[in-house]
């Protein structure tokens, strides 16, 4: 929300403020840019080159609230609530209206618990300016509920004619709650009808339509006061029958009203017979139950806000009102309440667009008054799901839900804790959801496996396989960095990375030409499957295999095995001559291992080494490498000679 | 059984949750666990009591939802912790360092009381950021045994300054958990689907014996030893699969479950009632595996895997009693599995459990405490 933001530490008088957008944030620094002559010229130091710019960075946040430690649990439990909604479809009608007023008093119960801890946290809190903070966050918490209740009875709920005058009298007494501390004060008095507040307390009950709490009050006041008896009684039984809408469907808005009617010409007669005349505190009751405005304003300080005036107003004078003229007496009530000095404030203007049915334009004020995206967010959605929202597209983006919801969400991405929470939203945003996850979870730092895990199980089920690969890789070269071979190999396998597959099997190949034996067998042994994802790691595979039967002194199959790695090109030829060299020690076994067949193509597989070799790279071939090839054709020459006469005396026999 | 449950959002992720361990002759349920945070700017170590059921609503607070005693912040994600007695709770951070923590009863409040610097580490241990993530402790007190990601096992003695026994590289790929099989063997998880007993009476750094699973080598993340048969042993892997393995023979699983849809990341047997079961997963559900009931005409979740019927037969002699884990007549045993928590959204990372007492905690930044788990 575009509140104006002050950068703390920076001094926009003598230096510039440059920025770069963010994901979520806005990165500014100072700048000497443009003004520097200027600088120079009145720096008193005079070094000629001017102070040098302040070489901090600030972070700006977009949506701040995110990060107040206490509104966490505010949203984790909306989390829940919010998957909840998108996910329970399928009622209609009824049941759905009675759905979607539960899970709207849902967030608000929500928004309460998280109010109380902020109240505790604020009357525990030593530090001043602490407790002034959390203090802030009680009234802002207290007014988003007061904001949401009202929208919750006028949108949600619809309540029609009759229940709506009820639902408000509840939210003002739910709300308005300055006056609780001076009723118990006076309740708990040894003798409440000698108060000095008494009277006050009788009106604030009245005020509020607290019919019963009043009366028994009052009968205080008559059992202390027998001289004023009678007059008690009529009072007493005006209250007892004034019609109230009632929530069934017993009775119709007409009896309603003729009821109310009766009532009323009854009140009016007592007041104009001057029964009440003798007694100023029961006249102006009198006053206020025929719906007196000059009598009801008289109390403007009992009712604090403008709103509550106005409920008081419609009790008293219009009990049966429709939503749809709720604009007019909400208008002029604020205007009355107000007077000429006083202008409203954010909170009014928001209360006043909800009373004249602008849904937007409570959305909208709601969002440049609240530093959170949290609020609009979730009430946006709630509204949508009661199919209010439909029509209006924005110019840009998709919709007005989803706008808001890529705003909170992308906000939850830029915390380092609270990103799991931004996946859900952005699940639910149809059109724009995607990218904005795809963006946000390739910058989550990796710190541990676990985490990486975590981030590659959102991706997995989304099949964003980009991100997959791109998080694989990143823990794969992490792992070779750190010499962990087995846990590489393992990254580029679950990434199906055949490339990084590869280099790694290469390093391991490396270690062993430089070694002389193998690392990680317990992973290059168990590969599996997962062996064929590339050449050379179906290469390393087979290569360990060979060692291992060859260690078991299964020399026949050895041999096949190494014979199949050259002639089936499954080897590499840059290690055909460590293969070869391998196929030493088996043609020196006492017994005959490779038949003819297999001594000509192990002397062709040389030959064409050796060929090849010798075109390109002829100065280059050292003394050991001439003695190796001798060596080799050596034991092949030997072990032909040896295996022709094998051969021969066996066919011969 | 849910309206038993007591929620308490504690604005940190948990990684870990445990109960403290009862006296030997205690016969009351617990009443103390303690959490770990993971992923936070600033991690804590906390210490909460559930308090006495029937003095709940003193001072106000809702009965039954858990009051933190004590906290103390914790360098690096907690990766795993155990408690190592009545008072001191050995934690694995994910900067490699292994700290003891003690909790001082009698004024509430926590320090540590023994630390090893980077147990955990990659190539260089003097480098500024060499630390290797610890993922895994368990603790026979005095003995305390962690694995890390750098494919480490170290033995340490809870008043040794140095480790009694290191096996580098006694894995090639990252070792995800640990628990002890008899005092002087470990079973540890790998992410290549390998179960491994090692045995620190030989000085060869080898493992005794590999397990591994078939086919895709899916990772394992969790393993718990049955309390009473030790040779019974329950693994939980990437895909949420529950393994169960009988470690005197063959080299793969006796069963596969599912149950979970993503990674499972604890699995415990009951200490005291291991007929009972409990994983919990990323998905964000919590099982209770039952075999103590016989519900032949209830449905069956059991599907057999891993190994063809003829291979384990209970044909050997001294084996009267089968347990109903090794069980593979899908006709005869049935397993009952509950899903404890029904609307489920972020990852289940940790539970624990003891006598009647389930506590569990989320990414949803909320733990959970059940006081009546058999009600």
């Amino acid at each position: 929300p575009p509140l104006p933001q002050v950068v703390p530490g920076a001094d926009p008088a003598s230096r510039q403020l440059c920025f770069e957008w963010g994901p979520a944030e806005v990165l500014v620094c100072e700048t000497l840019f443009g003004r520097g002559p200027a600088l120079t010229g009145s720096d008193a130091a005079g070094s000629g080159e001017g102070k040098p710019g302040s070489s901090c960075v600030f972070v700006v946040r977009r949506d701040q609230d995110i990060y107040i430690q206490t509104l966490r649990k505010l949203f984790n439990e909306s989390h829940g609530i919010f998957v909840g909604l998108q996910r329970c479809e399928g009622l209609a009608g009824r049941a759905r209206r009675a759905q979607l007023v539960q899970v709207s008093k849902n967030y608000r119960s929500v928004i309460r618990a998280c109010m109380e801890d902020m109240h505790q946290a604020a009357v525990s809190a030593r530090d001043p300016a602490l407790h002034s903070q959390y203090s802030t966050q009680v009234s802002i918490l207290s007014a988003m509920e007061l904001i949401w209740n009202l929208c919750e009875i006028l949108f949600v709920e619809a309540a029609a004619a009759g229940p709506l005058l009820l639902r408000l009298l509840d939210w003002v007494r739910l709300h308005v709650c300055d006056v609780d501390n001076m009723v118990r004060e006076v309740l708990s008095s040894e003798n409440p009808s000698k108060h000095k507040l008494f009277w006050d307390v009788v009106d604030v009950f009245v005020l509020q339509g607290r019919m019963d709490e009043a009366r028994h009050l009052l009968s205080k006041e008559a059992s202390a006061n027998p001289t004023s008896m009678t007059m008690y009684r009529i009072l007493d039984d005006l209250m007892k029958k004034m019609p109230v809408p009632n929530l069934g469907n017993t009775q119709t808005l007409t009896e309603m009203e003729l009821k109310w009617q009766h009532w009323h010409e009854e009140c009016q007669r007592y007041l104009q017979d001057g029964t009440f005349a003798s007694n100023s505190h029961m006249e102006s009751i009198c006053k206020i139950l025929l719906g007196d405005e000059n009598a009801i304003l008289e109390k403007k300080e009992l009712m604090t806000t403008w709103y509550h005036f106005l409920v008081t107003r419609l009790l008293y004078s219009h009990p049966t009102v429709k939503p749809m003229e709720l604009r007019f007496y909400a208008q002029s009530s604020m205007d009355m309440f107000l007077g000429e000095e006083g202008s409203p404030e954010p909170l009014d203007t928001i209360l006043m667009a909800a009373f004249e049915f602008e849904l937007h334009q409570v959305i909208k004020e709601c969002s440049i008054a609240l530093s959170n995206w949290w609020f609009v967010a979730h009430l946006t959605d709630l509204l949508d799901h009661c199919k209010l929202l439909q029509s209006h597209n924005l110019y840009f983006g998709s919709n007005m839900r989803e706008f808001l919801l890529l705003e909170y969400a992308s906000g939850l991405f830029s915390h380092h804790s609270l990103w799991q929470l931004g996946v859900d939203y952005f699940d639910h945003c149809p059109e724009f959801g995607r990218v904005y996850l795809e963006l946000h979870i390739e910058r989550i730092p990796l710190n541990t496996e676990q985490k990486a895990l975590k981030v590659l199980r959102i991706c997995e089920q989304r099949q964003m396989h980009e991100q997959v690969r791109s998080i694989c890789k990143i823990m794969a070269m992490k792992a070779l960095r750190n010499n962990r071979l087995g846990s590489a190999l393992s990254w580029s396998i679950r990434a199906k990375d055949a490339a990084f597959a590869t280099l790694i099997s290469d390093r391991f190949l490396k270690d062993y030409c430089e070694r002389g034996c193998f690392s990680d067998l317990d992973l290059i042994d168990n590969l599996g499957p997962s062996m064929l994802l590339s050449d050379r790691l179906t290469f390393l595979g087979k290569y360990r295999e060979f060692h291992r039967l060859y260690g078991e002194k299964r020399f026949s199959e050895a041999a096949k095995l190494l014979l199949m790695l050259m002639t089936a090109h499954i080897a590499p030829c840059s290690f055909w001559m460590t293969l070869l060299t391998d196929a030493l020690p088996l043609l020196e076994q006492k017994e005959v291992i490779f038949s003819a067949e297999q001594t000509y193509e192990l002397m062709r597989c040389l030959e064409d080494l050796t060929a090849g070799k010798s075109e390109k790279q002829e100065f280059q071939n050292d003394d050991v490498e001439t003695m190796k090839v001798e060596m080799l054709r050596l034991a092949l020459a030997r072990n032909l000679a040896r295996v022709i006469v094998k051969e021969g005396t066996l066919e011969g026999s | 059984a849910m309206e038993e449950v007591c929620a308490r959002f504690v604005s940190q992720k948990i990684s870990k949750a445990r109960w403290r361990p009862l006296p030997a002759a205690a016969l009351q349920p617990p009443d103390l666990f303690a959490t770990g945070s993971w992923d936070n700017e600033d991690n804590r170590l906390s210490v909460w009591s559930v308090g006495d059921a029937g003095n709940g609503g003193l001072g106000g607070e809702y009965q039954g939802e858990p009051q933190l005693l004590c906290d103390i912040r914790h360098n690096g994600d907690v990766m795993d912790m155990q408690f190592l007695d009545q008072e001191r709770i050995v934690v694995a951070s994910s900067t490699g360092t292994v700290t003891v923590f003690r909790h001082h009863q009698n004024n509430q409040t926590l320090s540590a009381s023994h630390r090893w610097e980077k147990a955990h580490y990659h190539v260089d241990r003097d480098a500024s950021c060499g630390g290797a993530a610890c993922t895994g402790v368990v603790c026979n007190n005095p003995e305390i045994v962690t694995v890390g990601e750098d494919g480490r096992i170290n033995l340490f003695r809870a008043d040794q300054k140095d480790a009694v026994r290191t096996i580098d590289n006694a894995d090639s790929s990252t070792l995800h958990a640990v628990t002890f099989l008899r005092t002087t063997e470990i079973l540890t998880v790998n992410s290549i689907g390998q179960l491994k007993i090692w045995d620190f009476r030989q000085q060869r750094n080898e493992p005794s014996q590999i397990f591994s699973l078939t086919g895709d080598r899916v990772p394992l993340h969790c393993v718990d030893r049955h309390p009473n048969q030790q040779h019974i042993v329950a693994t939980g892997g990437q895909d949420g699969m529950l393994s169960i393995w009988d470690i005197r023979q063959g080299t793969m699983p006796v069963s596969l479950l599912n149950a979970h849809e993503a990674e499972m990341w604890e699995v415990h047997f009951h200490p005291s009632n291991p007929d009972h079961l409990f994983t919990c997963s990323e998905d964000g559900s919590l099982w209770h595996w039952d075999t103590s009931t016989d519900i032949s005409d209830k449905p069956s979740f059991l599907h057999q895997g891993g190994r063809s019927t003829t291979y384990f037969s209970h044909s050997t002699i001294n084996q009267s009693v089968v347990s109903a884990w090794l069980s593979n007549d899908p006709t005869k045993d049935r397993m009952e599995i509950t899903n404890l928590i029904p609307n489920q959204t972020l990852s289940v990372n940790t539970l624990d459990i003891l006598g009647p007492c389930l506590v569990y905690g989320t990414d949803a930044e909320a733990i959970y405490v059940n006081r009546q788990l058999f009600a």
